[in-house]
């Protein structure tokens, strides 16, 4: 028996390669599902499979996941929707230019704002209404390039490391309420966001993440490496002393 | 899952730049002088048709969303990365089922269209592009044509069986077919020799949906042609239908020898053998009916590093036991015995498309590991022998027939010429039109 039954679920960056597939298979079981994304036309690309693909009732909202208060808008939608959710699944988030992060100060805000801040932010009404309920799910898509900062994308680990630790907190705090705070740190992933690179064997399908996410949701689980590979490839890598690791070219 | 982006039989070998399409709004990309495009589905293809070497593929597998299901209708929309796998998850409980089938569920949408692929069905239903309703076309030059029998009639006759190369198609409308369950009752029938296959077609096609025989292409003499007749129907058995688990996967390639003649001989006899009534009856789930192949992911490394061919024709009835029987003694004399052979009749009802290979007669599927020195000289005289009887091979499973024999049998290509996008181009397509 799942500790989590996953009926009611909302998705915050619902198009996302690795989103859409946790969708599908939440669909399949005949969940209802609130999805929020920016671009309405992929949104409704998205909700219109999911239907097709058994899902009781798919709702949408339009938001741009940037913005540190567009759930103020959603949010509140989504409780409507579904009256009481099972869980939330946080998955937005830009890989942007490392490149350009280094010397542009404001693709370094907008890095940090969106995989960051409004996840932050918008934890602030859910965690509490997850809190008053006493149980549910709340999961997010970190990375493990959160575990250590690496000189050719420090500022996407730097959002990601926060987050991180954030939801550390979060977890110790909701523990007591019986919420589960579940952390996901993917590998690499075969998704649009990872389109430009050559794809390794050490790439993963979207599906197989998804379904990892899924298991991970239901049992409540606490951080999980996806897949589970990655767990012992970080923990090599952040023995390695600091001083040592500063001259790597990594 | 990621599409290996070589085709099924693993032969030809190409080197590609893979383009990936992500959504129905995505455009075309504009590539330089003398580059070009082909779309890439599931690559179930068996030769070079879904190949453009050195050159660019779109692939589509993750254009992969249904747009509308009515379940009280059976009409279907979606994606044209969808695969039919997709399909029968969603419709399969909902007391719906594909109109046409190929043997392997895993091809999309994009790919039954463009290779018009024709099932076990193809004497009561004829070919795919026969239950597709519109889809949409996307031309390099950003053009989207809506096409149906009544809309750009002739884009769509082009682009169905069209090889992929009249333009993207990004979504596709069809008709599926209510039946009564997921299961399927069989019934399978030893027989000897042509005039006994022949005798059962004829009988099973006014009784039955589904046919079709495996043949032992190994066996010589008295025992040429034996093999064995696969008849069935839906079934109206309501036994509770629990959805199949993933099968096995083909973890790394056999050696080249593992299916030489005496394993594959020896195969096809068993085979023969595996049944000793010459009658045997029972009521199975459609998945093992319809893909049997299916059942174990990746099977096409079983032929090893240097791939296999596939070679399938169609002959017309007034020539096909005599072009059959020469074609067998051929096959069995050479010693380069094929693993699968399947043999079935196809009906009268004419496909849509100007390059479809559906044509009523007897159609004949091989498989030969692209191994021997003498395979090549030996299936360009199975060409000829086809030619002169007026029929026809098909490009979804070719990677060797000549420009000559392709242009003879596929009278269209002129006419079909008009259409071709001028950013498309394909392996296969510019092998045929040259020599
Ligand atoms: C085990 C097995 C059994 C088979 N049995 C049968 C059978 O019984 N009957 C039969 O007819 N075939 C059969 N086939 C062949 C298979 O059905 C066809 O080759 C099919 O077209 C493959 O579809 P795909 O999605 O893999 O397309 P691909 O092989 O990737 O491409 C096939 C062609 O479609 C084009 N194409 C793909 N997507 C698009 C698109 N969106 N827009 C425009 N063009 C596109 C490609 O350019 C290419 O020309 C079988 C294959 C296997 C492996
Ligand atoms: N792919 C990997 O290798 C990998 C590895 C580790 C972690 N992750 C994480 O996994 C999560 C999902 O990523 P993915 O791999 O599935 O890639 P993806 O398909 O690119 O998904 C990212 C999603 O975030 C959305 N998004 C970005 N900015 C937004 C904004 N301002 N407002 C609303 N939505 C916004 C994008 O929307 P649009 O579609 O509209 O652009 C897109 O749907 C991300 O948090 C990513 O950091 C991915």
């Amino acid at each position: 028996m799942p500790k989590h039954k996953l009926e009611r679920i909302v998705i915050a960056g619902a198009t996302s390669g690795i989103a859409r597939e946790v969708g599908r298979l939440l669909a399949s079981r005949g969940a209802r599902l609130f999805l929020v994304a920016r671009d309405p036309a992929k949104l409704d690309a998205v909700a219109a499979d999911l239907r097709a693909r058994g899902a009781e009732g798919v709702h949408t909202a339009v938001a741009d996941l940037a913005s540190t208060t567009s759930h103020e808008q959603w949010w509140p939608e989504a409780l409507a929707a579904l009256g009481e959710p099972d869980g939330v699944l946080v998955a937005h988030g830009i890989l942007g230019d490392a490149e350009r992060a280094r010397r542009d100060a404001s693709h370094t805000t907008e890095i940090l704002t969106t995989n960051f801040l409004s996840v932050a932010a918008m934890l602030a009404p859910i965690s509490t209404w997850f809190e008053q309920r006493r149980s549910g799910v709340i999961a997010v898509i970190g990375s493990v390039a959160g575990d250590r900062g690496r000189q050719s994308n420090y500022v996407y680990g730097a959002s990601k490391g926060g987050l991180d630790i954030f939801l550390q907190g979060l977890r110790n705090r909701l523990f007591h309420a019986g919420v589960d705070v579940v952390t996901i740190k993917p590998g690499f992933v075969d998704t649009p966001m990872t389109a430009h690179l050559p794809k390794t064997p050490l790439f993963a399908s979207a599906e197989s993440v998804a379904s990892g996410i899924v298991g991970a949701m239901e049992a409540g689980r606490d951080v999980v490496y996806l897949p589970f590979i990655w767990r012992w490839i970080l923990l090599v890598l952040k023995m390695i002393p600091e001083a040592v690791f500063k001259r790597l070219k990594t | 899952m990621r599409p290996s982006f070589q085709s099924w039989g693993r032969y030809p070998k190409a080197e590609h730049q893979v383009l990936q399409l992500e959504w129905l709004t995505d455009r075309i990309p504009q590539l330089g002088e003398g580059q070009s495009l082909l779309p890439y589905g599931l690559g179930r293809s068996y030769g070079d048709s879904c190949l453009n070497d050195g050159q660019t593929l779109l692939a589509t597998w993750r254009l992969n969303r249904f747009i509308e299901f009515e379940a009280a209708t059976g009409r279907l929309r979606a994606e044209a990365g969808v695969s039919l796998a997709d399909i029968l998850a969603i419709a399969a409980p909902r007391g719906w089922f594909l109109p046409v089938t190929p043997g392997t569920k895993h091809v999309t949408l994009g790919g039954a269209v463009a290779n018009d692929v024709h099932g076990k069905s193809h004497h009561v239903s004829g070919s795919f592009g026969n239950h597709v309703d519109r889809f949409e076309l996307l031309r390099s030059d950003g053009r989207r044509l809506l096409c149906s029998p009544e809309e750009n009639p002739d884009y769509f006759a082009a682009t169905v069986g069209g090889l992929g190369l009249t333009g993207l198609i990004t979504w596709v409308e069809l008709r599926l077919k209510r039946v009564p369950g997921p299961w399927i009752d069989v019934e399978e029938l030893q027989f000897r020799g042509l005039d006994e296959f022949l005798a059962l077609s004829r009988e099973s096609e006014q009784t039955h949906e589904y046919i079709v025989a495996w043949v032992d292409c190994a066996s010589k003499g008295k025992n040429l042609a034996r093999g064995i007749f696969s008849r069935g129907n839906h079934s109206l058995s309501k036994a509770p239908w629990v959805r199949p688990k993933p099968g096995p996967r083909m973890p790394v390639d056999l050696p080249g020898f593992a299916l030489n003649p005496l394993s594959v001989g020896l195969f096809n006899s068993l085979y023969f053998h595996k049944q000793f009534s010459p009658r045997k009856a029972r009521t199975v789930s459609y998945e093992p009916f319809f893909y049997p192949l299916d059942a174990i992911e990746d099977w096409n490394r079983a032929y090893g590093k240097q791939g296999f061919l596939q070679w399938q024709c169609v002959v017309p009835f007034e020539n096909a036991r005599e072009t059959m029987k020469e074609i067998l003694t051929r096959i069995s004399a050479s010693g380069l015995a094929s693993f699968l052979s399947v043999m079935k009749t196809m009906g009268a009802m004419p496909p849509v498309g100007m390059l479809s290979f559906p044509a009523p007669g007897v159609t004949l599927a091989l498989d030969f590991p692209a191994r021997h020195a003498r395979l090549f000289p030996m299936l360009g005289e199975l060409d000829e022998i086809v030619a002169e009887a007026g029929g026809r091979l098909y490009p979804a499973k070719d990677a060797r027939m000549s420009g000559r024999h392709f242009r003879l049998f596929y009278p269209r290509h002129e006419e079909f010429k008009k259409y071709i996008d001028p950013a498309f181009s394909s392996s296969f397509w510019r092998r045929v039109m040259s020599a």
